[in-house]
C-alpha cells in the first residue's frame, strides 16, 4: 500500500531502497549487528519527525546514513558491553567528522558490504529458520511481525529466534566477510538454498488456506535479483533467479477464483505473467552462456520447456525427462526422482513412470511424502487401475494439511468413479 | 583473536573398535604440531572413560559425591582442545581437521574473554577491582 502524503512516501521509498545498504555498511563500521540495526531503526524513526518538519532531504540515503551513524555513536557511548568499543567509536567519529558525505560510497564497497551481510545472515552455523528470518529481516527489510505471520509462528517466538541469531553472531564471532575463494562456492550454494527456501515457503505453503504467500515469493525474487547484481559471474545465481521468476509467472493461474489448486495442464495460460516469463527466460539464457551447468539452471530449463509449449499436450516431456535425468545425476533426491518418474510417465507412458516409482514406494523414509502418493495415484489412473488409484489418493489425502490441495485431491478421486 | 573450546563427544566402544580408533594417533601428533606451530593451540587433553568419572554437588553445604558422569548419555566427553582463532570460521575449519570427527561430534563453543567476564559480573552488581581479571581467567 502506497502511503498518501509525500513524506511518508519518501520514507517508505528510502526504507525499501536504502535500508539494507546503510545497514550493511554500518554493521561493518560499528562491528555489531544488533547495534547497527537499532541505529538504523532510530534513524528512520527520526526521519519521520525531521523530514516532516524540514522537508525531505535532497539525498535521503545520505541523510539516513549520517543519522544512523550518529545514533550508533550515541549508542556505543552508552553501551559498555561492545568489546572493541574505543576503536569503533574512533572510527565512527572519524567518518562523522568528514564534512562532505561522499554522495555514493565506492560502488565496490557497497557491493562488498551487502555481500558480507548476505553471507553472515546465511552462515551455516546458524539454524536454517534463523538464517531465513535474519535474511528477510536484514536484507528484505520485513518486520519481525511480518516474518512471523509469513511463517505462521507467534511474533515473540520469531523475535526470540532473530535475537538469538544476532547474539550468536556476536558471541561466537561469526565473521562479517565474504568467504575466501576456496569456501565461496560452497557458501554461495548455502545462500541460494536460503533464498529458494523462502520462495518455496511462499509458493507452496504447506499449511493454511492460501496456497501462495505472495510477499515471500516477491521477497525471494528481489533477493535473487540482488544476488545477480552482486555475484554476476555465478551461473547458478542467474539460474535460481530464472527459476523463481518462471514459477512465479504462473502464480495467478495456480489457484482458481474459488481458491482451488489448478494443475499445470489445466491452467489458463492467458493468466501467466508474460513480463516475468520474458525476464526469467532472459536470465536463464544469461546463465547458460556462463557455461557452468547446475541444478537451478536445470530446473529453470525444465520449467521453461513447460511454459514455452503452446499447450500441455505439446509439451516436450521426453526432453524434460532427460533434464530430470541430468538433475538426478547432479543431486539425487526423492523429489527429483519423483518428478523424473512423472515426466517419463508423460513421455513414454504410465508403465514406464510406474517402474521408476517402485524404489521410491519401497523407501520407508518416503512413506509420509504426500506428493509421491498423489503422483502414484495419477499414474495408476492412467494405467487403467482405478482401484489402485483410489487407494493411493486416500494415502495422499491423509497426508495433506493444505486445504486447497486437499480439495484438488478429493476432486480427482471423485472423478475416478 | 578469540578462544574456542572444542569438545570431542564420542560413543564409548568395545576394545576392538577402540583399537581401530587409536590408529589415528600419528595423525594427531602431526596435527597438534601444526596447530602449535601456527600459534592456534592453547591446550589439548584426552580424558579417561566416564567409568572413572565422579560428580560432586553441594547439598546443604555438604559435598554429595556420586560415582559416574554428570549425565548418562550415549555420547560422552572424551577430550577437548582450546584454540586461539580469528573467528568462528577458523575454529570450525580446525574442528573439521580432527580425524575423530569421522566418528565423534565436535562441539565448538566460544570462550568468554576475561574482561567480558569481569564486565558481566560487574553489571550484575559484583564489586571487583580491574586486577581481578588476571586471576579470573
Amino acid at each position: 500500500m502506497e502511503p498518501a502524503d509525500p513524506v511518508s512516501a519518501a520514507i517508505a521509498r528510502a526504507f525499501r531502497d536504502e535500508r539494507a545498504i546503510v545497514l550493511a555498511t554500518l554493521i561493518r563500521q560499528a562491528g555489531d549487528f544488533q547495534l547497527a540495526e537499532d541505529a538504523v531503526q532510530d534513524a528512520f524513526e527520526a526521519a519521520v519527525t525531521v523530514w516532516r518538519r524540514d522537508g525531505v532531504p535532497a539525498n535521503p540515503g545520505a541523510w539516513i546514513t549520517t543519522a544512523a551513524r550518529r545514533r550508533a555513536i550515541d549508542r556505543l557511548r552508552r553501551d559498555r558491553s561492545v568489546a572493541d568499543r574505543a576503536e569503533r567509536l574512533a572510527e565512527l567519529t572519524r567518518l562523522d567528522a568528514q564534512r562532505e558525505e561522499p554522495l555514493v560510497d565506492e560502488e565496490s564497497t557497497i557491493v562488498d558490504d551487502r555481500l558480507r551481510l548476505v553471507f553472515t545472515c546465511c552462515h551455516p552455523a546458524l539454524a536454517m529458520p534463523a538464517r531465513v528470518a535474519l535474511t528477510l529481516r536484514a536484507l528484505g527489510g520485513l518486520t519481525t511481525g511480518e516474518i512471523a505471520r509469513a511463517f505462521l509462528v507467534a511474533e515473540p517466538t520469531m523475535g526470540k529466534r532473530i535475537v538469538r541469531a544476532k547474539r550468536k553472531i556476536a558471541d561466537a564471532h561469526i565473521p562479517y566477510r565474504v568467504p575466501a575463494d576456496e569456501e565461496l562456492p560452497d557458501r554461495l550454494r548455502g545462500v541460494l538454498r536460503v533464498v529458494y527456501l523462502i520462495f518455496n515457503e511462499g509458493y507452496a505453503a504447506a499449511e493454511g488456506e492460501r496456497l501462495v504467500r505472495e510477499e515471500l515469493c516477491d521477497e525471494a525474487i528481489r533477493l535473487g535479483e540482488l544476488l545477480c547484481g552482486l555475484m554476476a559471474d555465478d551461473a547458478e545465481v542467474w539460474g535460481l533467479s530464472a527459476l523463481m521468476l518462471l514459477h512465479d509467472a504462473r502464480r495467478a493461474a495456480r489457484v482458481d477464483p474459488s481458491g482451488r489448486y489448478v494443475a499445470l495442464d489445466a491452467q489458463d495460460r492467458s493468466l501467466w505473467d508474460q513480463d516475468r516469463i520474458r525476464d526469467g527466460l532472459a536470465k536463464l539464457e544469461h546463465a547458460v552462456r556462463l557455461r557452468r551447468p547446475g541444478e537451478y539452471q536445470l530446473q529453470a530449463a525444465i520449467t521453461a520447456l513447460q511454459i514455452q509449449a503452446p499447450d500441455a499436450e505439446a509439451t516436450d516431456w521426453a526432453q524434460i525427462a532427460e533434464l530430470y535425468g541430468a538433475l538426478v545425476g547432479l543431486n539425487p533426491s526423492p523429489v527429483v526422482e519423483l518428478n523424473r518418474a512423472v515426466a517419463v510417465g508423460l513421455a513414454h507412458g504410465p508403465a514406464a513412470g510406474l517402474e521408476l516409482l517402485v524404489p521410491l514406494l519401497g523407501d520407508p523414509a518416503l512413506e509420509r511424502y504426500q506428493p509421491l502418493h498423489a503422483a502414484h495415484a495419477e499414474l495408476l489412473r492412467r494405467a487403467g487401475d482405478p482401484a489402485g488409484a483410489a487407494d493411493a489418493y486416500e494415502r495422499a489425502l491423509a497426508l495433506t494439511a493444505n486445504a486447497v490441495e486437499r480439495a484438488e485431491l478429493e476432486r480427482r478421486m471423485g472423478a475416478l468413479r | 583473536m578469540s578462544q574456542y573450546l572444542l569438545l570431542v563427544y564420542e560413543e564409548e566402544v568395545d576394545p576392538a573398535v577402540q583399537a581401530e580408533r587409536e590408529q589415528v594417533t600419528p595423525l594427531l601428533v602431526e596435527l597438534h604440531a601444526s596447530l602449535r606451530e601456527a600459534g592456534l593451540l592453547v591446550s589439548v587433553q584426552r580424558l579417561h572413560s566416564t567409568e572413572s568419572a565422579t560428580s560432586v554437588r553441594l547439598h546443604d553445604g555438604e559435598a554429595e559425591i556420586t560415582d559416574g558422569p554428570f549425565a548418562v548419555t550415549k555420547e560422552v566427553l572424551a577430550g577437548y582442545y582450546v584454540l586461539e582463532c580469528a573467528d568462528l570460521d577458523e575454529a570450525l575449519k580446525q574442528a573439521a581437521r580432527l580425524p575423530m570427527a569421522r566418528w565423534a561430534t565436535i562441539e565448538v563453543r566460544p570462550v568468554i574473554a576475561p574482561d567480558d567476564w569481569l564486565r558481566v559480573a560487574r553489571e550484575a552488581g559484583v564489586d571487583l577491582p580491574d586486577e581481578a581479571v588476571e586471576d579470573l581467567a
